[in-house]
């Protein structure tokens, strides 16, 4: 545990500049700006099997790669919008171990010749962007960002950038029309922003725990990196843990863990002697899974969570307790797609609309059966057929549900009040 | 015809199927154009032809399929039979947005693809209010016409859960919106910036809440905003004159030409016979018609809204005579005799002043009788050069969207977006396809922001700037006034000569801001020269453009009426003075004491204007819309122009009246038919020739295809059936060889004290032709002086509150704006307002 | 000058200087937080000046102000108490905290107290599922988090706003 992105919960004020010095900090960075060539860096973060942490998976090498050398400048975006439900992981990085963070994004964008990055965080994180800003202030000052670093040709700035609440701009061709000025709404992909990226130009947009991981992969080697996790999923993950479970919060474990170790062992398991019901492994955008043994006993990487009909996603655990019907659940993550919808596509705008009519009238038991089925063909309609991804999330929870947890349905269209007791209860708070 | 649309070599088309059919297109060809051209029509709502792909309304998917490669070999996987393996997405795609590849096979109509239409066409009208009984776009809605086709037919959405909003939203005085029937395909928000660059209309908030708004000031401002409600696929958005004004199938089409500028705009006029105006046949909306030479699908508001001078009130439909010094009514008989009189005894004295806005036709007539009087024949313009724009203009086979890569564009002495609207966007596009576009102006313009380079010169330096180019490139001239001299020291200047030099098309477009007639002279002849010394004449995509400031300019031109220096004196001495379609006395006190002080005035006219008040014969004019004709666009392009409404009893068309007088001198001149007019002309005038109204009728297939009703949307913009006009020839293709004649540019002096006062066009003018439009009656510009800010504070006058001003002798109280785009010591003074302004002139203002 | 750039013209500038000199636009967002500070909200002439300061529409600085829902076009209270009530916060009992406080506090959701300072609204996850029930609150110059709260510590705090503001 904590090996590598949650290392200051092991290594004490390791958000303090010299603290992190101390531990090898933008040693990895000079290394490579002195000593490497770009290509080379991107040969170890390709070797070290290193994965987008942002959601999608994607091989982080691989990506880098594909910037397109015929087109300058090029820049490099973090994503570090956070606002997946029950995902609170990049804060905790970005806050306790932030030059760890800033180091990763510095070596990207050495590797990729970009010299300015913009690091995109959510209105809501102002503060920690006044904190960044204060750290880079201090990086420039120490000589480790500015023009000419080291007394060689390359340079590099960093700036933070701050949406002002908007889910859709996490999506990464939303998240560059926002930083252009414009509305955040996605553009057609391809072009992709290795080729077309900010202000046109071929741009790299990473999630700030994928790049948490770059210094140490540098540092230590990319069989380092892969001595953690799976063969298909290597490396540590930090996985944020809430809703019905004893002990919220972040985890950093070997990708590959099993669900029941994560909710049962690190996180205490189910609070009031309730059973699991079900798990959302990736968020509000998750399907819901039926929580029985063989999920359980799954192991959470990119591979095998599809095994159990969900996906990794960004590894925010909402686990669901016995007490929640399935109608109030989707209720609320329809609720949340249809306020987040950015409008662009006719299939996401007016199917979140019309599904949040139906979830509302199910879960308040003035619903028939016909209108699940309805509810579930508007779902299926809208699915394939949007933009981007948001509209097909909007759908996961809503057809999971109903398939696999028919019967809360059923109840409620035959008039059944719907269990609601722990969910309107507050927890005490430690 | 020989133009073809899309000059394209065979071998770079791409071949793919698209439902069993076999199509070849241009590379970089959507897959829904590609299905378009082999008759397949794949249904669209964002996506339009003549903008980039947005692929958001998600109405267009199909299946995508592609030859299938084996991935070691990179050779084509075969099946059994021979023929490639096709490898589907998975997911459907947006034909709107992929681009066709070799060996791609589309499938536009599979049950999959039908589903898939069904779900969004659902989707859509789950909020959309289906009011189509009592919808403007109803009979020309593709939503409509595709939930007829593919609809599902009854609803699974609960009625009473629909989405409630404002069905009555002004977005200014132009257009309004009926918010519940947008359906967010942002063509409307898309166009005013991607296409016209007038971002006043936008999204706000988002989701389903997304709504468009406006916060300019007033609402909607643009010159452009009446092609929005054309591309709105559904009844979003409607226009101030026509919203509920009729229904698109009651309205006869009628192809006209827009006569406001020298673009001459391809038009549709859709009359209806009206109750309100006591059963007569009226305009009730002016359209676009599709001409890719010319207009595209596009219109300027002017052009569409400024359409009811024809049915003015003011309108006069009796001659009338001059008698105790009052105009009494007359009949055709008197006042013909009258006039006849008089044309009989002028003895060499008779001098015609002519409008630049009559036709081919009526040109020709006044020509042949001002020669058989020995009179002259005058143009009412300050605007020279139109010999050299028949001489060096654009040859055959010219088309702006032709320009690109490799191209040259000059536009000097034009605020282009307000003296030719369609000119202005259609060089902004090729400044965005990769033409090289020079602006040289004293200020900034519209148009700035698109230019490769911007040059800079005082009011009175235009002609001076270009000798510069010219000199930058052959040896100096020693005789070269102290302005050439020095604006030859400017780098980016000498780059742009270098630029237009090297390019392999180079169009030039003068316009008149600031000048004169004597300094536009020397502008044109300077530019005409430039065109020459690069060699880009006689050649299609090359040549000289004048920006005219009145509709048929260059068929006065063609047609051999000159303007005049000396006008004043040359009317005054006049012993009969015809004046056709032109308002001196309203433009100019100068004139109208020079009015006053011929002998004998006739005026032809569709109003009592200011001159006709001051008359001796009065004689009641047809207007453009109540007959037919033929116009010359400043491109060079002829065009005809049919009847659209029944003639006020008692008027007659202009060519009739002039061939009425003419008889006094015995002269026979067609009084009946314009196709015969214009065979004389054809027959006469080496450009013409050959020509026929025949030849201009004709039509070639177009690209995009637009304005027909199907599901493949380009608009409400008209198809065109009724003719593309004909392209002239310029004489330097005819080998008329021009020869160079260095003619040391003509300058303004500056102002010795106070400031100097130039003359600028704006759109919104108080032309008489405008005034009428009560739709435009609160953009119309008042009489004014812009002035820069130093300027302003030191004469103590502020941004919209009154100045005094003295021009020309004539002293008038005028709303100052402030501008921080002209030089200081300059006041620009718009034409057209009412205030006398021919040239740079010395101003006095105060507060 | 424009008012704004008068007051803010270095932070202006420094905000500027983030993006390429060709790319002005970019700075919409920042600037619209620092015209935020003036009155909790955009008025109409602050999009103007907004737009005149990057040389874009006022139309198109209202859009942005449209979309993001940190920004208000009206006025609201001095404080945005904005609680998460979102599945995560919620299946740990945000929405009974987001009910209880509302009536405690004597508001409607989205409503405003009647001495007009708090206004008090329901928002999207906000990234601190794990320390639910917890608010942000948005003023004219900042915002805070407020994490594992109960009704009576947010009663707490908005007297603590009320004694401030003397209310
Ligand atoms: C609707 C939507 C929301 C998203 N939100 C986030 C987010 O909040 N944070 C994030 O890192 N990635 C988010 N993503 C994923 C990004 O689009 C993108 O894949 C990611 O930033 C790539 O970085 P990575 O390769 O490092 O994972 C979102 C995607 C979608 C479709
Ligand atoms: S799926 Fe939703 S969020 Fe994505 S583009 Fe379409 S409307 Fe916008
Ligand atoms: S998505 Fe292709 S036409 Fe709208």
């Amino acid at each position: 545990m904590n090996e590598i992105l949650l290392r200051h919960r092991e290594i004490q004020n390791l958000d303090q500049f010299p603290i992190y010095r101390q531990n090898k900090g933008f040693e990895t960075f000079k290394h490579a700006v002195t000593a490497m060539n770009p290509a080379e860096v991107i040969d170890v973060v390709k070797a070290s099997g290193l994965r987008g942490r942002g959601g999608a998976g994607f091989s982080t090498g691989m990506k880098w790669s594909f910037i397109d050398n015929k087109n300058w400048p090029h820049y490099v975006v973090v994503n570090a919008d956070e606002s997946e439900p029950g995902t609170f992981k990049d804060r905790e990085i970005m806050e306790s171990n932030p030059f760890q963070f800033l180091e990763g994004v510095m070596l990207c964008a050495y590797a990729v010749g970009a010299n300015s990055a913009y690091i995109y965080l959510r209105g809501e994180f102002w503060q920690l962007a006044a904190e960044l800003d204060k750290h880079i202030e201090y990086l420039e000052r120490e000589g480790f960002l500015g023009d000419k670093l080291f007394g060689g040709e390359y340079g590099l700035r960093l700036y933070t950038h701050l949406g002002a609440g908007a889910y859709i701009c996490g999506e990464e061709t939303a998240m560059l029309e926002s930083l252009e000025g414009k509305l955040g709404q996605p553009r057609l992909r391809p072009p992709f922003p290795p080729t077309f990226g900010l202000y046109s130009k071929p741009t790299i947009v990473n999630n700030v725990e994928t790049l948490a991981n770059v210094p140490l992969i540098l540092e230590r080697g990319a069989d380092w990196f892969r001595s953690f996790g799976t063969e298909k999923s290597p490396g540590n993950k930090v996985f944020s843990l809430c809703g019905n479970v004893e002990k919220p919060g972040n985890y950093e474990l070997s990708l590959g863990t099993t669900f029941r170790e994560l909710i049962f062992t690190h996180g205490g398991g189910i609070p009031r002697r309730r059973k699991i019901k079900a798990i959302m492994p990736a968020g509000a955008s998750s399907s819901l899974i039926v929580a029985d043994d063989k999920a359980l006993d799954t192991p959470m990487d990119y591979e095998n969570v599809p095994s159990v009909g969900a996906q990794l996603g960004s590894a925010s655990i909402i686990v669901i307790d016995d007490s929640v019907s399935m109608d109030w659940l989707i209720n609320k993550t329809v609720h949340f797609f249809k306020h987040e919808s950015c409008g662009k596509c006719t299939p996401c705008r007016e199917g979140t609309y019309w599904m949040q009519h139906l979830t509302e009238r199910i879960h308040h038991g003035q619903a028939k059966w016909d209108d699940v089925i309805l509810l579930q063909d508007v779902a299926t309609g809208i699915k394939g057929k949007c933009l981007c991804a948001l509209g097909d999330f909007s759908t996961e929870a809503v057809v999971s549900s109903i398939q696999r947890f028919r019967s809360d349905f059923e109840a409620v269209a035959a008039g059944a009040p719907t269990p609601v007791a722990v969910r309107a209860e507050q927890v005490s708070p430690k | 015809m020989t133009e073809a649309v899309v000059a394209q070599p065979e071998t770079e088309l791409v071949t793919l199927t698209v439902d069993d059919r076999t199509v070849s297109v241009a590379p970089g060809t959507y897959v829904v154009d590609a299905a378009k051209r082999a008759g397949i029509d794949i249904p669209v709502f964002c996506y339009h032809p003549k903008m980039e792909p947005v692929g958001m309304c998600r109405m267009c998917l199909v299946e995508v399929g592609r030859p299938a490669v084996d991935r070691a070999s990179g050779q084509p996987i075969l099946e059994a039979d021979g023929k490639p393996q096709i490898q589907f997405a998975p997911k459907l795609d947006t034909g709107c947005t992929v681009v066709v590849s070799e060996g791609m096979v589309i499938r536009g109509y599979t049950d999959k693809v039908k589903e898939a239409r069904d779900e969004v066409l659902e989707f859509l009208l789950t909020s959309h209010p289906l009011d189509c009984p009592i919808c403007d776009k109803g009979g020309e809605c593709p939503l409509q016409n595709l939930t007829m086709n593919f609809g599902p037919g009854k609803t699974r959405y609960i009625y009473d859960e629909k989405i409630r909003l404002d069905k009555h939203v002004p977005l200014g005085d132009l257009i309004f919106l009926d918010r519940e029937r947008c359906i967010q395909c942002a063509r409307c928000t898309r166009f005013q910036s991607e296409v016209v660059d007038d971002p006043v209309i936008g999204f706000s908030e988002r989701g389903r809440e997304l709504e468009i708004v406006t916060f300019s000031d007033p609402g909607f401002d643009s010159y452009w905003s009446g092609n929005t409600t054309d591309i709105c696929p559904v009844g979003a958005l409607t226009t101030a004159d026509f919203r509920f004004g009729a229904r698109p199938w009651e309205l006869k089409p009628v192809a006209s030409i827009c006569t406001h500028c020298p673009v001459n705009c391809n038009t549709t006029l859709n009359t209806r016979r009206e109750a309100a105006a006591g059963g007569k046949q009226v305009v009730k909306r002016v359209m676009p018609r599709q001409n890719e030479w010319v207009n595209e699908i596009w219109l300027c508001d002017k052009g569409r809204f400024a359409y009811q001078y024809t049915e003015a009130a003011n309108r006069i439909t009796q001659p009338m005579l001059r008698k105790d010094n009052k105009l009494v009514p007359a009949t055709w008989d008197e006042a013909l005799v009258a006039v006849n009189a008089k044309v009989k005894t002028a003895g060499g004295k008779m001098v015609t002043l002519a409008g630049g806005r009559l036709t081919n036709e009526d040109y020709f007539n006044i020509k042949k009788l001002s020669d058989a009087a020995k009179g002259q024949s005058l143009l009412h313009s300050g605007i020279a050069g139109g010999d050299m724009v028949a001489s060096v203009g654009l040859g055959q086979g010219s088309n702006l969207t032709d320009l690109g890569s490799g191209s040259a564009i000059l536009v000097i002495a034009s605020d282009l977006e307000e003296e030719a609207p369609l000119w202005w966007l259609r060089v902004k596009q090729a400044a965005e396809r990769g033409a090289t576009l020079i602006v040289a102006n004293p200020r900034r313009t519209k148009l700035d922001p698109h230019a490769a380079r911007v040059l800079r010169y005082n009011y009175g330096e235009e002609a001076a700037l270009v000798h510069a180019m010219l000199d930058s490139f052959s040896p100096k001239r020693p005789d070269q006034p102290e302005s050439v001299k020095r604006l030859l020291r400017d780098d980016a200047l000498k780059a742009a000569a270098q630029e237009i030099s090297g390019a392999e098309n180079l169009v030039v477009f003068y316009g008149s801001e600031g000048t004169d007639l004597a300094t536009s002279h020397s502008l044109a002849s300077a530019c005409a020269n430039l065109l020459i010394a690069t060699g880009h004449t006689g050649r299609p995509n090359n040549g000289l453009v004048a920006v005219w400031d009145k509709g048929n300019a260059q068929g006065a031109w063609d047609a051999g009426l000159r303007p005049s220096e000396s006008l004043a004196t040359q009317m005054e001495d006049a012993a009969v003075l015809y004046i056709v379609g032109a308002d001196p006395a309203g433009d100019d006190p100068q004139l109208a004491a020079a009015v006053d002080g011929a002998q004998f005035v006739v005026v032809q006219e569709l109003a009592l204007t200011k001159t006709a008040l001051a008359a001796d014969v009065v004689l009641p004019a047809q207007a453009f819309t109540e007959r037919e004709g033929s116009y010359t666009s400043g491109e060079r392009r002829v065009q005809r122009f049919y009847p659209a409404v029944p003639a006020l009893d008692g008027t007659r068309p202009d060519f009739a009246i002039t061939a009425h007088i003419a008889n006094a001198l015995g002269l026979k001149l067609e009084d009946k038919l314009p196709p015969k007019i214009f065979a004389q002309i054809a027959a006469g005038d080496e450009a013409y020739r050959g020509l026929d109204y025949g030849k201009l009728s004709e039509v070639v297939e177009q690209w995009p295809i637009i304005g027909r009703a199907d599901v493949y949307y380009g608009g409400t913009t008209y198809d065109n059936s009724q003719g593309l006009g004909v392209q002239l020839s310029s004489a330097s293709e005819r080998g008329q060889s021009p020869v160079l004649s260095f003619e040391s540019p003509k300058e303004t002096e500056p102002a010795k004290d106070g400031l100097l006062a130039v003359p600028v066009t704006r759109l919104y003018d108080r032309g008489n032709t405008v005034v009428p439009s009560k739709l435009l009656t609160d953009r119309l510009e008042a009489p004014q002086v812009v002035l820069h800010p130093e300027d302003a504070e030191k004469l103590g006058l502020e941004m919209g509150k009154p100045a005094k001003i003295t021009l020309n002798g004539q002293q008038a109280t005028v709303t100052t704006h402030i501008d921080n785009s002209l030089p200081k010591g300059t006041a620009l003074i718009p034409r057209s307002l009412g205030l006398p302004i021919n040239g740079p002139v010395e101003l006095k203002v105060t507060a | 000058m424009n008012p704004l750039q008068e007051r803010y013209g270095q932070e202006i500038e420094a905000v500027l200087a983030k993006y390429p000199s060709d790319q002005k636009r970019s700075a919409v967002m920042p600037l619209l937080y620092i015209a935020q500070r003036e009155h909790g909200h955009i008025t109409r002439e602050q999009l103007g000046q907004v737009g005149d300061i990057l040389g874009i529409s006022s139309t198109d600085v209202a859009s942005i102000v449209g979309f993001y829902t940190l920004y208000h076009d009206a006025p609201g209270g001095k404080y945005r108490l904005q609680v998460c009530n979102d599945l995560p916060c919620a299946l740990r009992g945000a929405d009974k905290f987001f009910d209880d406080l509302c009536s405690r506090l004597d508001v409607q959701p989205g409503g405003t107290t009647a001495d007009g300072l708090v206004t008090v609204e329901g928002v999207m996850c906000l990234a601190a599922c794990h320390r639910a029930p917890m608010f942000q609150v948005q003023s004219h110059t900042e915002i805070t988090y407020y994490e594992d709260q109960t009704v009576d510590k947010a009663v707490q705090l908005v007297d603590s706003w009320r004694q401030v503001n003397g209310k």
